[in-house]
């Protein structure tokens, strides 16, 4: 690990303005995903301001019905939330999908939709990567590629997005709310928070210099059956091969985002109107420009069976 | 204030303040060493915790985990080091009650927090009833991923009673039960590479039995 300055940050303000002021600086809270990078020096950060000080740390009802989770609400404390249990199961489901108890500890709301990409070859320092050294070329696009992406990949990444509780977000139309290094304030919906990796998979989300996701909140409740299916290698502990986050109303209307299968949650507005038809129709349009490499050609037929089974267990 | 005794780790501080200190060494004149000097003091930070109940002040690099911080400079080896990443969870302790990874948290992020370590759970002929479950039911071969084993599942019966949901939870909105299921579930961040799962599922149900 490099050797990096250290302060607790005073205030949310003072902490983007901070981090825009200095460019080796690193926000930290839970850490989970950071000090491991850190330590295999993928991430080399050289000040870190520790934003664990700063509250953030409740779940609030919002006026218009909905929830305000705060940036730092650990991902145990919001899956065992009375209210996300009963009228947001998805997330709640999602979450205790993802990681280890001890992980979902330390791991924050905000921590959660910023953690950086499983794929091996980022991992990797002796590897090309265009996501962690920029124009030195993918190693995943011809390499083992059984875990990447297949829709919304480019030339130059075939990376995912690993969160399970970012696919739940997408589904239920969360809304990030963040402060600027100028201490404006704005709201970016989760689906344009993440970006596509296009020629330049090393910037990850439209976050600008110094941002500070400060709460993420989700609309009121839509009811439905909360249904989160996750396939995985091993049956606990492990990032999804994909995954289906899915609220269904009793009608068969209903909306989807999948995960594992793109550098962000993946939903099309044209595969939640196809539901109600079926599962071998809203899978095709999910996956209408899918690019798939050779290994993991079988997340097309993967994601349809998954769907199918997702809309079997809403009907009961 | 506690200096670590390792060989190695007086070797990684050698590296990391080895500009200052070759500077502050051959100082060329008093300011620049005293300028250098601040530099690397800008990498130590002094951080006061409680461990096992008792007040302790440290000095450490900004880059001492919480797991280093125990094992290196109060010298609670307890804790054991695996893949020091997150993903085996044999440094599992309780902070604020609560079990984390010790090898993914910086020393200097727990100002004032309670930290437990397997040494602050049971002692020798005064065993925690989950330390007394794992040698009763033989919960380990090596025994290397045991301390961790033994916090984490203390916790877990803790976050069942807090009724605290996992992926194997039927129902969101009914009190969780322990059942090996559950326990199972809530353990995957543990591993035992001597395979001694079915053992260790065993001590901590008994466990969850004799506590109160």
């Amino acid at each position: 690990m490099r050797p990096f300055t250290y302060e607790r940050a005073s205030s949310v303000e003072a902490a983007a303005k901070a981090a825009a002021s200095n460019s080796g600086a690193k926000f930290i809270a839970g850490g989970t995903n950071l000090l491991d990078l850190m330590k295999l020096e993928i991430e080399t950060p050289t000040h870190l301001i520790d934003v664990n000080g700063l509250g953030l740390d409740t779940i609030d009802a919002t006026p218009e019905g909905g929830l305000r989770i705060g940036a730092l609400v650990r991902n145990t404390d919001l899956a065992a939330h009375a209210i996300v249990r009963r009228d947001y199961g998805l997330l709640s489901r999602a979450l205790v999908a993802g990681a280890s108890g001890q992980l979902r500890n330390k791991a924050t709301t905000a921590g959660n939709l910023l953690q950086r990409t499983r794929c091996p070859y980022f991992y990797d320092t002796n590897q090309p990567c265009n996501k962690r050294q920029p124009g030195s070329g993918c190693s995943a696009i011809g390499g083992f590629s059984r875990q990447h992406a297949v829709v919304g990949v480019s030339d130059s990444c075939i990376a995912t997005h690993p969160s399970d509780m970012a696919v739940a977000m997408r589904t239920l139309d969360a809304v990030a709310e963040t402060v600027k290094a100028d201490g404006s304030r704005r709201s970016i919906p989760i689906a344009d928070l993440h970006r596509l990796p296009g020629n330049t998979p090393h910037i990850e989300t439209g976050l600008e210099s110094g941002e500070f996701i400060t709460a993420v909140v989700l609309p009121p409740p839509i009811g439905g059956k909360h249904i989160y299916r996750k396939v995985r290698d091993r049956a606990s502990y492990a990032f999804a091969i994909i995954s289906v986050g899915a609220v269904l109303q009793p009608d068969g209307t209903g909306c989807v985002a999948i995960g594992g299968i793109a550098h962000k949650p993946w939903r099309v507005a044209a595969a939640d109107a196809a539901l109600q038809n079926s599962a071998r129709e809203a899978a095709g349009a999910l996956l209408v420009d899918a690019r798939p490499t050779d290994a993991n050609r079988f997340k097309i037929d993967l994601v349809e069976r998954t769907l199918g089974a997702v809309i079997a267990e809403a009907r009961g | 204030m506690q200096n670590p005794i390792h060989l190695e780790i007086s070797r990684r501080n050698l590296l990391i303040s080895s500009a200052a200190s070759a500077a502050v060494a051959g100082a060329a004149t008093g300011q620049v060493a005293a300028q250098e000097a601040r530099d690397s003091m800008q990498f130590m930070s002094k951080v006061t915790l409680t461990v096992n109940g008792e007040s302790r002040s440290l000095d450490v690099d900004n880059r001492t985990t919480l797991l280093d911080a125990l094992r290196e400079h109060l010298h609670l080896t307890g804790t054991k080091k695996g893949c020091d990443h997150g993903q085996c969870g044999a440094c599992t302790v309780m902070v604020d009650g609560r079990r984390v990874n010790s090898c993914l948290s910086l020393a200097v992020m727990h100002e004032g927090d309670q930290v437990t370590t397997i040494e602050g759970l049971g002692k020798p002929g005064a065993l925690h009833p989950m330390q007394a479950a794992f040698v009763k039911h033989d919960g380990f071969q090596c025994g290397y991923c045991t301390p961790g084993q033994i916090c984490s599942s203390v916790a877990v019966l803790e976050e069942i009673r807090a009724n605290i949901p996992s992926h194997v939870t039927g129902d969101l909105m009914t009190q969780t039960a322990v059942t090996p299921a559950e326990i199972r579930e809530r353990m995957s961040g543990n591993i035992c590479r001597c395979g001694a799962y079915s053992n260790i599922i065993d001590a901590i149900v008994e466990a969850a039995g004799t506590k109160t």
